[in-house]
C-alpha cells in the first residue's frame, strides 16, 4: 500500500477550481517530486495535505487512514511534516528553540509537570534538547543554536525548517521549494541532504522548480497544470512527454 | 549576571520592607502585591502567548465572588475558598474563551472587554441574588492559618508576596518548558506553530484558563483584605491597569515586578503633585511607547545546559560539528569558541 495516496481531491476558492481531480500516489520511501507551472496548485496541494485546507471533495489517505480535514497538528501527529515555502520559522527565538518546537508533539509533559519541572519532565525535555542538537548536527547548524534564528542566512534558514520539520519524526516529510533562494553550492548540499534523509527511511515529497535537483533526486514526477494532473511516472518519461513540454517547458527545454 | 544580583536585592528588600514601613505604606506594598500577581497571571496570556486579553479583571471578580459568597453565606473558611475561587473563574474562562479563542489580536481585545463589562453589569444587577447588586458584599472573614488571624497589614503583606514568591517560581518554571515555548511559538506565528504539530487553540485555551484560575485565587487574597467587596473594584479600568502593567513589563517576570511597582506604588509617591501626577505618568507611557516599545525588560533567552554538554561532544568526536553538509554547503560557519561564548552570554531571567 502507498504511504500516501490522493484521489480525486478536488480544491475550490470561491469561482476558481484550484485543485481538479487529482490523484496520485506516494509510495514508502521514495522521493517524489511535484511540479509545475507557476500557479498550477502546488502549494495547494500541500496545504491539503498538511490540513491547512480542507478539499471539497477526494479522499486523501495516509498509511490507509484518512486525513483529509484533520488540523495541521493532528497531521504532524499521524507523521508528516512540511516546511513552508515562504520560510516560517520562529525568527527572534534561538535555532534551538526553533526545532524543539518541531519536537512538542513528541513530547509528553502535561501543564503541571511544566511548572513543577518534575523528574520525569527534566528527562524528557533532556531527551528532547538532545535529539534536537542532533538534528540540527544533522543539518550543520549544531554550533549555531544560540543564535536567533532570524540572523541565519535563507540557505541555513531553509536547512533549519528542515531540521525543525525532522525532529517531529516524520514518515513523510514536505519540502515546498526547498532550494529556493539556494546558491549552487548550497543546493548541492541539499541534495546531500534530502538522500540522507532517505537514508533514514523518511519518504519525501518535494515542490522544486530547480530542474536539475528535481531530475536528480526525484525517482517519480508528478506534474501538474492548472490544478490538473497532466503526467505521472519516472523523471526520464516525464521530461519525454510532450503535453509536460508544452505546458510547462514551452520554449526553455535546454535547462533539462 | 546583572538580573540575578538584582533579582536576589529586590527579593532581599521585599522581604524586609514592612519593617521600615508604616501601615499605610504596607497597605500600598500590599496591594502592588495583588496587582503583581494579576499581572503575573495575565503575563502568561498577554505576554508569553500574545493573546490581546483586556478583560482579566473579570475573573478577579469571579474569584473574588466566589470567595465572598461562600464565605457569608456558608461560612466557608477564607482559604478552603481559595481553590474553588480559582475553578471557578477558570471554568468561566474556559466557557467564555472557548467560543472566542480563535479571533486575533484587536478582535480578540473588543471580546474580551465585553466581557469584563457584561460581568460588571452582572454584579450590579445582583445575579443570581447573591452578589448584593450595587453595595456588594461585606462582612467576609479574616482568613485563618491555623489559629493565626491574619488582620493587620503586614500579615497580608507577607501572604500576598508570599503568593507572588510562589507564582514566580510556578511561572518560571512554565516559561522554561515546552509548555512555554509553545506559547512563545504561537505568540511568533501561529499557522506555523500549526504547522509544527503544537496544537495552538488548545494551548491558547490552556493559557487562558490558567490566567484566570490565578486571578480567581488572587480575588480570594483581595476579598479577605477588604472585607468587602463591590462590582465598581473590578471595572473595565483595572483591566486596562493590569493590562499595561504587563505591557510596559516587556513580559519577563521581573519586568513584571518593576512595573506592578510603577503602576501602583508610583502614583502613591507622587501623591503630594495630586493633579499633575497622572500627566506625568500619562507622558512616561509615551515616551516609553517611543524609546523602549519592547517594554522594560523583555525575557532573556532560556538556559539549555545540556547544549554546552552536547557541543562539547560534538567537537571532541573528531569532526568538526558544523562541517556537516552545511559545511559542504559553504555557509558561513560560526567558529566553535564564539557559539559556546554566545551560550554563555545568556543571561538568566528571575
Amino acid at each position: 500500500m502507498s504511504l500516501l495516496a490522493l484521489s480525486d481531491v478536488t480544491k475550490v476558492f470561491g469561482g476558481l477550481i484550484a485543485i481538479n481531480d487529482l490523484s496520485f500516489t506516494v509510495e514508502a520511501g521514495s522521493i517524489v517530486g511535484l511540479i509545475g507551472p507557476n500557479g498550477a496548485g502546488k502549494t495547494t496541494v500541500f496545504n491539503c495535505i498538511t490540513g491547512n485546507y480542507t478539499p471539497e471533495r477526494g479522499q486523501i489517505l495516509f498509511d490507509g487512514t484518512s486525513i483529509r480535514g484533520l488540523r495541521p497538528h493532528r497531521v504532524v501527529e499521524l507523521g508528516i511534516a512540511r516546511t513552508f515555502q515562504s520560510i516560517r520559522l520562529f525568527g527572534k527565538l534561538p535555532v534551538l528553540e526553533n526545532v524543539l518546537a518541531g519536537r512538542h508533539c513528541r513530547m509528553r509533559a502535561g501543564l503541571l509537570s511544566c511548572m513543577l519541572h518534575t523528574p520525569a519532565m527534566r528527562r524528557e525535555e533532556e531527551a528532547a534538547v538532545a535529539r534536537c542538537m542532533e538534528e540540527l548536527d544533522f543539518v550543520g547548524l549544531a554550533d549555531r543554536c544560540h543564535e536567533a534564528a532570524g540572523g541565519l542566512s535563507y540557505g541555513n534558514q531553509r536547512l533549519l525548517e528542515v531540521a525543525r520539520a525532522l525532529a517531529a519524526d516524520p514518515r513523510l516529510l514536505i519540502l515546498d521549494e526547498p532550494a529556493g533562494g539556494m546558491n549552487d553550492q548550497e543546493t548541492a548540499a541539499l541534495v546531500e541532504i534530502i538522500r540522507a534523509i532517505r537514508a533514514r527511511g523518511v519518504t519525501v515529497l518535494l515542490i522544486e522548480h530547480d530542474m536539475r535537483l528535481v531530475m536528480q533526486i526525484c525517482e517519480k514526477l508528478v506534474v501538474l497544470e492548472h490544478g490538473t494532473l497532466i503526467a505521472e511516472g519516472e523523471p526520464e518519461t516525464v521530461r519525454a512527454n510532450p503535453a509536460v513540454i508544452e505546458a510547462y517547458l514551452g520554449a526553455d527545454d535546454e535547462k533539462w | 549576571m546583572t538580573r540575578t544580583v538584582f533579582s536576589v536585592a529586590l527579593g532581599a528588600l521585599i522581604c524586609v520592607l514592612p519593617l521600615f514601613c508604616n501601615a499605610y505604606w504596607t497597605d500600598v506594598c500590599v496591594m502592588i502585591g495583588l496587582y503583581a500577581l494579576l499581572s503575573l497571571s495575565l503575563n502568561v496570556i498577554l505576554g508569553q502567548a500574545g493573546i490581546f486579553h483586556m478583560g482579566h479583571a473579570a475573573f478577579f471578580a469571579v474569584g473574588a465572588y466566589t470567595t465572598a459568597i461562600c464565605n457569608t453565606l456558608w461560612q466557608w473558611p477564607i482559604f478552603l475558598t481559595m481553590p474553588l475561587a480559582g475553578a471557578t473563574a477558570a471554568l468561566f474562562a474556559l466557557v467564555v474563551a472557548r467560543p472566542i479563542i480563535h479571533l486575533r489580536g484587536d478582535y480578540l481585545l473588543i471580546v474580551t472587554i465585553g466581557i469584563v463589562e457584561i460581568v460588571r453589569i452582572a454584579l450590579l444587577n445582583d445575579v443570581f441574588g447573591l452578589t448584593g447588586g450595587s453595595n456588594g458584599i461585606f462582612g467576609i472573614a479574616r482568613p485563618r492559618f491555623f489559629d493565626f488571624r491574619i488582620v493587620k497589614s503586614i500579615h497580608f503583606y507577607y501572604l500576598v508576596w508570599g503568593m507572588v514568591g510562589i507564582s514566580l517560581v510556578l511561572f518560571y518554571g512554565l516559561w522554561r518548558s515546552r509548555f512555554g515555548r509553545a506559547l512563545n511559538c504561537i505568540k511568533a506565528d501561529d499557522v506555523a506553530a500549526e504547522g509544527c504539530g503544537i496544537n495552538v487553540s488548545r494551548y491558547k485555551l490552556a493559557a487562558f484558563v490558567l490566567g484566570a484560575f490565578w486571578a480567581g485565587m488572587v480575588g480570594t487574597l483581595y476579598a479577605a483584605k477588604m472585607t468587602t467587596i463591590a462590582p465598581e473594584s473590578f471595572n473595565f479600568m483595572e483591566s486596562v491597569i493590569i493590562f499595561a502593567v504587563v505591557i510596559l513589563s516587556g513580559g519577563s517576570q521581573l519586568g513584571v515586578l518593576i512595573s506592578a511597582f510603577l503602576f501602583i506604588g508610583l502614583p502613591e509617591l507622587l501623591r503630594e503633585f495630586s493633579d499633575a501626577r497622572m500627566l506625568v505618568f500619562g507622558l512616561a507611557m509615551m515616551l516609553m511607547m517611543i524609546w523602549r516599545p519592547q517594554g522594560l525588560l523583555p525575557p532573556g533567552p532560556r538556559r539549555y545546559p545540556v547544549v554546552d554538554r552536547i557541543l562539547g561532544k560534538l567537537h571532541s568526536s573528531g569532526q568538526n560539528a558544523s562541517g556537516g553538509l552545511a559545511g559542504l554547503a559553504g555557509a558561513e560557519v560560526e567558529t566553535p569558541v564564539n557559539a559556546q561564548t554566545a551560550a554563555r552570554t545568556g543571561e538568566d531571567r528571575p
